[in-house]
């Protein structure tokens, strides 16, 4: 009989086993028994109730590239505008600015995310790494070392996104072929169409 | 715009019940769009990222209860094989980038005819529970989508999740689109077979005003199939569903695509999703 149902990871089903002794029948109340629970953040359970930012500009702080960086935000602006047009880190490009491009792409916790569809008070407590941030002084990244031997651009505006991505990419191992590499790095755009070249020079940095 | 952090869920539906206006935010993939372009100025603002169970899935009484804020990527990774349907359409959803953040919430709350996770739950029969400071309710996926982009839900209510039970038989989901990546579907159609009841459920994507079931396809093939013996299906049968599917849907012609093809399409995917889900069944068994 087909079961596919009855079998999720092992892991899950053990904990799973746990849950139920633990008797997690109520929904809300439920809270601790958890399948998995990712980044909680560091306000979580804290006293002092919601946090409430007003209309105007808002003094935060955001942990990019390793260094704390104060600045007066509103409310609604983006990560994308506040590391460019506040920061000063103009590397991330504005493409779309509706998360189809991929110009933007930054990781946050290591993870990556369209910065134009981030507000930037929501990444106050996260480490944010732009392509200003994978270099050590003058020694460029492997990706970025690729990028120039494979000749993987042509105008060069997707290009920190695609490096930024394809940083994200290896780590996450999704390099096992050329068709994986293009699946994993479909959410970055290049009108130039260097495709091949981006591939290769992944795959270089992959090997 | 005020921004309002809750840092736990009664405090969340304190802020809603005080604020029926406010725009809740947890993956930004659908609101910030709307927010770049001025479509949308919300006063208020709710973000819900910080709260943890709405990052969390467990089961209850053998039904997954999945928290609204679970992003694709983990539904994909962690729960792939006991929602297959709804994992096949969280990987087509946007890109590597837009999948590490959207959730199954956000499509829930915007309610597009067009979202990808919609086929997927109504096919499983998956509920959606939303609340508020009033109390708890669960809605049937076929009852919340009432309008485009509109939902049954209240003023003051938000998503806490949605319950669904393991797949007990094959599903599938396919979707047309001008590419495999950041594709908004032209239309889409989610299906399960249901071994347990001898049934099997559909779904129909961006094909009408609201994201539906085709209720005359799911009879005709109930009664069509045998599932004690499974023999493969005929063209006949497999045809027939395919169109019962493409009568269900109203659709458009609009900027994706027209109303014509959209139907025909339907017709091919619904024959064809259920040609695998149907030989599925039968190697498994």
């Amino acid at each position: 009989m087909y079961d596919s149902g009855q079998e999720p990871v092992r892991d899950n089903e053990n904990r799973l086993s746990r849950r139920r002794v633990l008797g997690s029948g109520a929904l809300l109340g439920a809270a601790t028994a958890v399948g998995t629970t990712v980044g909680v953040g560091s306000g979580h359970g804290d006293p002092a109730g919601p946090e409430v930012l007003g209309a105007g500009g808002v003094d935060i702080t955001l942990r990019v590239n390793g260094r704390d960086r104060a600045l007066r935000v509103e409310p609604r602006v983006t990560l994308l505008d506040a590391l460019r047009e506040r920061l000063d880190l103009t590397g991330t490009k504005k493409g779309c600015d509706q998360g189809a491009c991929g110009a933007c792409t930054v990781l946050v916790d290591g993870e990556r995310v369209n910065a134009c569809l981030t507000l930037a008070i929501m990444v106050r407590d996260k480490e944010i790494t732009t392509i200003e941030g994978l270099a050590r002084g003058d020694r460029l990244s492997p990706v970025q070392e690729a990028f120039l031997d494979r000749d993987a651009f042509q105008c060069g505006y997707c290009t920190p996104g695609q490096i930024v991505s394809a940083t994200a990419l290896i780590a996450e191992g999704h390099t096992r072929s050329a068709e994986e590499i293009r699946e994993w790095m479909s959410g970055n755009i290049c009108r130039c169409a260097a495709y091949p070249n981006i591939v290769a020079a992944i795959e270089d940095v992959a090997r | 715009m005020e921004f309002h952090k809750p840092r736990t869920w009664p405090e969340a539906l304190a802020i809603k019940a005080e604020h029926p206006d406010a725009t809740p935010i947890a993956g930004g993939t659908d609101v910030m769009v709307e927010l770049n372009f001025d479509v949308h100025r919300p006063d208020v603002l709710i973000d819900l990222t910080e709260i943890a169970e709405l990052r969390e899935w467990f089961t209850v009484d053998g039904r997954y209860r999945v928290g609204s804020g679970v992003p694709y990527a983990r539904i994909i990774d962690e729960l792939g094989a006991t929602l297959p349907g709804l994992a096949m359409a969280s990987r087509t959803v946007g890109s590597p980038q837009i999948r590490n953040r959207g959730t199954v919430g956000g499509n829930l709350g915007a309610a597009s005819p067009a979202g990808d996770a919609h086929p997927p739950l109504l096919a499983a029969g998956a509920e959606i529970e939303v609340a508020s400071v009033r109390g708890t309710r669960l809605i049937p996926a076929d009852e919340f989508y009432t309008g485009v982009k509109r939902n049954a839900m209240e003023p003051d209510e938000l998503i806490a999740a949605f319950h669904i039970s393991p797949a007990d038989g094959p599903q599938q989901f396919a979707k047309i689109g001008t590419r495999n990546a950041m594709v908004i579907a032209v239309c889409s159609f989610g299906l399960a077979l249901h071994p347990s009841t001898r049934t099997v459920g559909t779904g129909v994507g961006s094909a009408a005003p609201t994201p539906r079931r085709a209720a005359d396809a799911e009879a005709f093939i109930a009664g069509e199939l045998d599932w004690d013996s499974p023999l493969p299906l005929r063209d006949s049968v497999k045809r027939r569903f395919g169109e019962l599917v493409a009568q269900s849907a109203s659709p458009i012609d609009d900027v994706r695509g027209t109303a014509g093809y959209r139907q025909h399409a339907l017709s091919v995917m619904a024959r064809r999703t259920l040609g695998w889900a149907w030989d599925e069944y039968r190697r498994n068994r």
